[in-house]
This record gives structure tokens, sequence and C-alpha cells, in this order.
């Protein structure tokens, strides 16, 4: 059997996710990474996206946000703001989000407010990941 | 002497009185669970982040940082103070407001200047009256999450960077235990990695960074606020449940010492009544045998 690397997706409201897994994708700021056992020593700040890891014939698929990783002695750590399953998003909440950021930053634009258009940008980056989450879940 | 329905009224007064202490004491102890399961659930997420930013602080110069630059004239002193929106908790809130007026009085004797961001309705109804209060920010501790920490640690941030403050002190009310809590400061910023480097030194430095770690820095430097204010405000919730549970417990116990006392006080007016009715009755009896 491949050897495998142990997950942590760490959130401050409690750990997500503590696993040993065949393999981890996460999106960094700089693209898309992978990660396999015995990795060299790694830090990276993450977009807001998608988290997935396999675990033999098993995948699992995870919405991150805002944070970053670190990999050290074959030990990869996530820090990130919020992390969902897959199939725990509310889809419905997530459609609702993702309208009212659209508005939010048609207003924002309208009025060039740079603070609430960052945010509302934010908002919907988020909701757009959810939704694709949980596409990638079913 | 106080009459006997006087005595009864007070000691139901009394009893309404410690039903509620001891209600609010059962409330506050079920709230201290909460806060206390959230300041469990957070303390993994803060240890990886100490350490993380410590293994990168390590290899870097912080003078690179603006957030990190240790000011060599230091002309306004920031104080931020995280109190809870509700009384009754004992001395819990008094005690840091105590600490941050003598922080206050200090650098004002040192001819600094103080500016004070408030946390919580106590902090900002005691603090007002001095006029120095910049930012006040109330109703964030029942319902408090990490978007709420971002904004307070993003303003302090940005009029730091604006060379509006020179130094940022938290003070706040840590919760030790169910019976102790104490005000406690930190140093927000500027940044200081030398306090977390501790278990750099263990891990190597030969990190693969992505982007650039100077980029990653600045990534992660209001992220290290949000969390240090997070944890204050985590703290000083757990605190404040704790503390009200206390004071009430004690203002429970003093109720039912007073009803003990009250009813010693009933049962002698009562006696007393009866033995003035009873000396009635036998003069009456003496006078009719004539």
């Amino acid at each position: 059997m491949a050897e495998r690397i142990q997950l942590e997706v760490v959130t401050p409201s409690g750990p997500v996710v503590s696993d040993t897994v065949d393999i981890v994708t996460a999106p960094g700021v700089d693209g898309e990474f992978g990660v396999l056992a015995n990795h060299a020593p790694f830090l990276s700040t993450l977009k807001i996206g998608a988290l997935t890891y396999k675990q033999g014939n098993a995948s699992e698929i995870l919405m991150v946000s805002g944070g970053f990783c670190e990999v050290s002695n074959n030990k990869i750590t996530f820090l990130v703001e919020a992390a969902e399953r897959g199939r725990d998003i509310d889809v419905e909440r997530a459609l609702r989000a993702k309208e009212r950021a659209e508005k939010r930053l048609a207003a924002a634009q309208r009025q060039e407010e740079n603070l609430s258009q960052a945010r509302a940008e934010a908002a919907l980056q988020r909701a757009i990941a959810r939704l694709k989450v949980s596409q990638a879940a079913k | 002497m106080a009459s006997l329905k006087d005595v009864k009224s007070k000691i139901g007064g009394v009893k309404k009185t410690s039903q509620i202490t001891s209600a609010m004491n059962m409330v506050a102890a079920a709230k201290l669970r909460g806060a206390q399961a959230k300041m469990e659930k957070f303390r993994p997420y803060a240890a990886k982040f100490n350490q993380a930013m410590g293994n990168l602080s390590s290899g870097m110069d912080s003078g690179a940082f603006p957030l990190m630059e240790a000011r060599e004239v230091i002309k306004v002193v920031e104080l931020v103070v995280v109190t809870s929106d509700r009384g009754l908790c004992g001395s819990f809130n008094a005690n840091i407001i105590n600490t941050a007026e003598k922080l206050l009085r200090k650098y004002q004797a040192e001819g600094k200047k103080v500016s004070l961001v408030c946390i919580g309705k106590k902090s900002i109804s005691k603090l007002r009256k001095t006029g120095l209060v910049r930012k006040q920010y109330a109703d964030l501790m029942g319902t408090f999450q990490m978007f709420n920490a971002r904004a307070i640690a993003q303003d302090v941030a940005e009029n730091f960077l604006a060379g509006e403050s020179d130094l940022v002190q938290l003070i706040y009310g840590k919760f030790h235990s169910v019976g102790i809590q104490r005000p406690d400061t930190l140093a927000l910023l500027p940044i200081q990695p030398a306090a977390q480097a501790s278990e750099a030194a263990v891990a190597k430095g030969d990190y693969l960074y992505e982007p650039s770690p100077e980029q990653i820095m600045e990534v992660l430097q209001p992220l290290y606020l949000n969390v240090m204010v997070y944890h204050a405000m985590l703290e000083v919730s757990a605190g404040e449940n704790a503390a009200r549970m206390t004071a009430m417990d004690n203002a429970t116990k003093a109720c039912s010492d007073m009803i003990h006392n009250l009813t010693l006080v009933y049962n002698k007016v009562r006696q007393s009544s009866i033995t003035s009715e009873l000396m009635d009755i036998v003069g009456g009896a003496e006078a009719l045998k004539g």
C-alpha cells in the first residue's frame, strides 16, 4: 500500500477533518496544487475554492475560504476561516447568498465604494465556490 | 418593631430575589459551557496558527513589514478594552476597566496621547467620560463570530498603519478557571515575532513558499490580529459568565441567610403578639373575677 499523509483541516469553530489520506488538492493563490505523502515542507496561502482529498477509491470535497496551509513532517494542515463538506452545503442558502452578493456588488460598483465592493466580491466568490463544491459532491 | 405583615412581605420579597438570582446562576452556567466549548474548539486553530506564524517569521527581517515595525518615538498609545455587554457579574468588568484606567494614567503621565477602542457596553459606558474613545463596539459578545473580530482588527491595523497610533495594547479578562478571572494585557501591535519564535528553532527554516514568504506574511499578519482579538473576546465571554455564576451564587446564599434572619424576626414578632394577646385575656379574666 502506498504511503499516506496526515490531513488536518482546522477552523476557528473547531477541527473539520482529521484523517490519513492518499492525496490532497487545494486551491493555492498561485493555482491549484496537489500534495502526496512525504512532500517537502511547504507553506501556501489559499484562495476561496475546493479542497479535495482521496482515500483509496473514496474521495471527498470541501469548500474552504480564507486561510493558508502548511506541510511538514508528512502532515498537511489547513488553517481556514471556514470549511464545509460538499454534502453538508445548503444549496438554497448558497443560491440566496449569491443573489444577495450580486446585488450588493452592483450597488457598490455604482457608488464606487471599494471596501463594500471587495466584501461583496468575496461573498460572491464564497457562494460560487459553495455551489461548485456541492455540485461536485453529488 | 416591625409589624408581622411587614416582616412577612419582606421575606416574600427576598424569596423572589433569590429565585431570580438562582435562575441567573443557572443561565450563566449554561452559557459558560457554551463559551468554554467555543474556546476549546478555537484552541487548536490558535495554537497551530501561532506555530506557523513563528516558523515563518523566524527567518525574516521584521523591519520589512509595517505591521511589525517597532517605532522609536511612541506618541500615541491605543488601548483596546474588551469587556462584557452586561453587568451583574461581580467585579469582572470593574477589574478590566481599572487596569485600563491605570495604563491610561501611566501613559498620560509619560506625556503620551492615548486613544481607546471599547468592545462591550460596560467599557463604553465607563470610559466614555474620558473623551478618548475612538471606536466602540457593542452587542457583539452574545453572537460573536470571527468576522466581528475581523472588522475590529482591520480598523485597529489601519489606524496603526496611518500613524494614528504607535503602540496598541489589548486589555481583556483572562479566563483562568471558573473561580478565577483576571484582567490581562497583551501587546497587539506592532506584532512581535520573538514571542512565538520559540518553537521555530525546532522546525527547520527550509520551507517552500508559495507565493513568496513576504507575501504570505502580508496575508497572515491581519489574520493574526483577528485571532488575537477573537481570542480575547472568547476569553471575556467565558470569564463574564463564570464571574456571573459566582456572583449569583453568592447572591443566592446571601438571600437565604437573609430569609433565615427574617424568619427569626418574624417568629419573635409573632411570639410577642401572642404574648400580649394572652396578657389581655388573662387581664380581662382577672378583672371579671373581681
